[in-house]
């Protein structure tokens, strides 16, 4: 059985003439383990399924399932156990008065976790990050390693699915593949699923076993990774995009 | 724990929560004392909190003791060099106990207005909708009363005294810190580290107090010292009226009032107490003036990077 199910998801922001579909009737599912990729141009509704699937997108049709259940409106502290998300820009994902502790223990005080300090340097040191990092603050640190604080708190909680939305495109091309070697080590030592959006083939093609294409809302084609490298895309902007990475 | 040296303010990676916090503070102290200006207002604000502590070993008579052949006697008259007013009080004595007035005023109204300004702006910009407009809406009716006059009305239906004005001047103070607040939240609540943090669990109220209310808190400090001068003014003007502090208590606008009677005669009588509350006020404006520059946000250089 599939981990996440998505069925003819839609999300309309606004209502009447102003209304926004942004994204229209997607259905993809995502097993257990898997690394899944959704690929498209800005503004093709790809971040706004991961934003959906969190609660922090209105959902206006269709069903999201994650282990055969099905998520209503609300998202408890149960779905955050077991659901995290990264964010694109990592300047804007951290508090800037909190220190990089004061963040990564904040799961742990919601959810009644002790342990505190032990939990907080293991987590610094999963993501590669020295533990005198711990009491600094987000401004006293590079894009790459405010990433590395972002996916350490992620995993405070120790979650099966991380939302991967673009956790590399705030980033240099060097440190952007750290990070995504980061993320490939973690999802083999933890046997993380992963659901991760992206503007980039290159990205997805290195990270994916799966992926969907998204064009204006709609998932114009759903390929497996050996399908993309023996060029078997049979959509046309699937091959457009395919082109333009190349 | 080690000495607190320069060096270990100053330490990149600090080893606990307390030294970043107090790193973090001592970068803003320096920052501000590179501002000349807000070192003026430093001073004055200090100079009043060290007047209003040690008020007994600065002054030199009793600020109540009437000695009426001592009456009115100018400034730099021996053993009086601000001068006695009508009935022979040493005027020097007086304001510096004056001090502990004005303080005390500062103190009541800062832990009022701003915090209950800070809790509805917060509530209204991040819960939105329905609750936005009742708040605001509750929010402009305060700010349509004219201060003063509401300040009146209610010494008048209360009575006269400190704790009653202080009570007048927060219930009219407050709206702007709730706007100000209000304006900033609507700038975060959208934010990734807000939606970060709801994703993890967090309740409302958690994120409300423990992740938006720290960054409004900048803005609205900037606001209370700048407008302390304004609050201070208008205790004063209600001593002056006669509805605030009570005769014989040395409060600066009261001194004011009754050294009316004489300003042509003995001009040092009303002036001295209304130079107190001059410099009092330009040092709270200087001082408002350089918190700016180190607590807003956006004139902060190094926010990103």
């Amino acid at each position: 059985m599939a981990l996440i199910e998505i069925d003819d998801l839609e999300v309309t922001f606004g209502s009447g003439a102003d209304a926004v579909r942004a994204v229209r009737g997607v259905s993809i599912s995502v097993a257990a383990k898997e690394s899944f990729g959704l690929v498209g141009e800005s503004g093709s509704g790809k971040s706004t399924v991961l934003r959906a699937i969190c609660g922090l997108a209105p959902i206006s049709g269709g069903a999201i399932r994650i282990n055969g259940a099905a998520l209503g409106s609300r998202r408890d502290k149960g779905f955050a156990r077991r659901v995290q998300m990264v964010f694109q820009d990592p300047y804007a994902s951290l508090h800037p008065k909190r220190t990089i502790d004061a963040t990564l223990a904040e799961p742990l005080t919601i959810h009644g976790l002790g342990g505190r300090d032990k939990r907080v340097v293991s987590a610094l040191e999963d993501v590669g990050l020295d533990p005198k990092f711990r009491f600094r603050y987000p401004h006293q640190l590079s894009g790459g390693q405010r990433q590395r604080v972002a996916i350490a708190r992620t995993l405070m909680l120790e979650p099966e699915i991380l939302l991967l939305d673009e956790p590399t495109s705030a980033l240099d091309a060097s440190v952007q593949a750290e990070v995504l070697n980061l993320l490939s080590r973690l999802r083999a030592a933890r046997g993380l699923t992963f659901l991760m959006v992206s503007h980039d083939l290159a990205v997805i093609d290195h990270m994916c076993d799966r992926l969907a294409v998204m064009q204006q809302g709609m998932v114009v084609e759903q390929i497996d990774r050996a399908a993309l490298a023996d060029d078997s895309a049979r959509d046309p902007y699937t091959r457009e995009l395919l082109a333009a990475s190349v | 724990m080690k000495a607190l040296s320069r060096a270990w303010l100053l330490d990149p990676s600090p080893a606990s929560r307390g030294q970043a916090r107090l790193g973090q503070a001592y970068l803003g102290w320096l920052k501000l004392i590179r501002n000349p200006l807000a070192v003026a207002g430093v001073v004055i604000v200090g100079a009043l909190v060290v007047m209003a502590v040690a008020a007994p070993l600065l002054a030199t008579h009793d600020p109540i003791a009437q000695s009426l052949p001592d009456r009115l006697l100018p400034p730099l008259s021996p053993g009086h060099w601000l001068g006695t007013d009508e009935f022979g009080r040493d005027i020097y004595s007086r304001i510096v106990y004056g001090a502990r007035v004005t303080l005390y005023i500062v103190l009541l109204v800062t832990v009022t207005a701003p915090l209950f300004g800070l809790l509805i702006g917060v509530m209204a910009g991040y819960y939105g909708g329905a609750v936005d407009v009742a708040l605001m809406r509750f929010t402009d009716i305060f700010l349509a009363f004219p201060r003063l006059i509401l300040a009146l009305a209610f010494v008048a239906a209360l009575g006269p005294g400190i704790e009653n004005a202080v009570f007048a001047i927060a219930l009219t103070a407050w709206p702007p810190y709730a706007r100000v607040a209000r304006a900033e939240t609507l700038t975060i609540r959208g934010a990734d580290y807000i939606a970060a943090v709801r994703l993890q669990g967090a309740g409302s109220g958690r994120i409300l107090v423990s992740h938006v209310a720290p960054m409004c808190l900048p803005s609205v400090i900037i606001r209370v010292t700048l407008d302390m001068a304004g609050i201070i003014l208008t205790a004063a003007g209600l001593g002056f009226l006669g509805l605030g502090a009570q005769p014989p208590l040395p409060e600066w606008g009261l001194m004011i009032s009754s050294g009316r009677k004489f300003l042509f005669d003995q001009w040092w009588v009303a002036t001295m107490p209304g130079l107190a509350i001059f410099i009092v006020s330009l040092g709270f404006n200087l001082l408002g003036d350089g918190l700016r520059d180190v607590l807003d946000p956006r004139s902060a250089s190094g926010g990103k990077g």
